[in-house]
């Protein structure tokens, strides 16, 4: 390989752009196929779309031989809005489950580093920590606040930028109105049906740290079981 | 959603570009097949420099040694090459699988 491929495929890994690494086996011959530019002219277009919704590396077959294909994905990621009691038990559980966890809270008397040690922390609003580092598709959302002032935009943001799981505490009524301010600012409601209000799975969870058991239950589901996962 | 391998462990293609930027003559080998329970999936590296010093892994240490000892090759001669292993390869490698998988690993050095 030469330098200069490693270097921008290394930058694009840093940047969580998704990429896929092309060698030739027959010549050896490499190139950088980036899953955000137009590639529906290389001679595998095909294999490359199939390869990014799978993430799996794999050899394919061509007209003059055979190509190893290596798909670089962003690792998964949890945004968690809200530094509250579910979180606590919700960030070392995502972190064991192999999630890359950050908490966002602007409240200052919950955001606090001795009840969330290990760096995880963002004490902002999420309106900044967002602009610094944006949402995408391999990032999962729980917002838990129950305030809309701290919830409503990074739930829109990640209806936008099609986060693969999107999860909102609060009861059904408490959704109910949050999906009237999310029409009044203009979002598609064909989006509302990706947020899974109320959050997490059906286990009949009580406390906060079985409601945290739901929550990543939903968000590892959401991983793994969405079309193409797998395939 | 897809998704990669956990990034907890050391970030092989990292290492292989911080050792070229310090003037290390490196190579990259990565598994580019597996049949049966190969300990490794597909596409994960393990990066080696002309004195035997490696980082990474392509078996789970069965068959490491080995590679590395074709990387140096590869480093020398700065041809890439395609190298097997398994159950079935024992006696051709002197190395194989306990596992009883196989891989393919494709070493190129990095120029």
């Amino acid at each position: 390989m030469e330098l200069d491929l490693l270097k921008a495929l290394n930058a694009d890994r840093a940047g969580r752009r998704a990429a896929i690494l092309v060698t030739d086996m027959a010549d050896g011959s490499q190139r950088l196929i980036r899953k955000s530019e137009d590639f529906s002219a290389d001679p595998l277009a095909e294999d490359l779309e199939k390869r990014f919704r799978s993430g799996k590396s794999g050899l394919v077959s061509h007209e003059t031989g055979e190509a190893f294909l290596n798909v670089s994905l962003p690792a998964p990621r949890l945004v968690i809005i809200g530094a509250v009691h579910i979180s606590q038990a919700l960030v070392p559980m995502a972190e064991i489950a192999g999630l890359d966890v950050t908490v966002i809270d602007p409240r200052t008397a919950f955001a606090t580093e001795d009840r969330f040690p290990g760096g995880a922390l963002k004490a902002e609003w999420p309106e900044d920590v967002l602009k610094e580092a944006p949402l995408d598709p391999f990032t999962a959302v729980a917002a838990v606040t129950h305030d809309p002032k701290i919830d409503d935009y990074p739930l829109m943001q990640a209806l936008r930028t099609g986060c693969f799981y999107v999860g909102a505490l609060g009861s059904r009524k408490t959704h109910g109105k949050r999906l009237e301010r999310f029409t009044e600012a203009g979002l598609d409601p064909a989006l509302f049906k990706r947020i899974d209000a109320p959050i997490g799975l059906d286990i009949g969870a009580s406390s906060p740290e079985e409601i945290a058991v739901a929550v990543l239950g939903s968000t590892i589901a959401a991983l793994r079981k969405a079309p193409g996962a797998g395939s | 959603m897809p998704a990669t391998d956990s990034s907890s462990i050391a970030d092989v293609l990292k290492t292989a570009e911080d050792w070229r930027n310090s003037g290390r003559s490196v190579a990259l080998a990565t598994v580019i097949e597996t049949w049966g329970s190969a300990p490794r999936p597909t596409g994960s590296h393990l990066v080696i420099d002309s004195e035997g010093n490696f980082e990474g892994s392509v078996s789970g240490g069965c068959v490491e040694g080995a590679v590395v000892a074709e990387a140096v090759d590869v480093i020398e001669t700065g041809k890439a090459t395609t190298l097997e292993f398994g159950v079935a390869d024992e006696t051709a490698w002197r190395v194989g699988l306990s596992c009883g998988g196989r891989i393919r690993v494709y070493v190129e050095p990095v120029t």
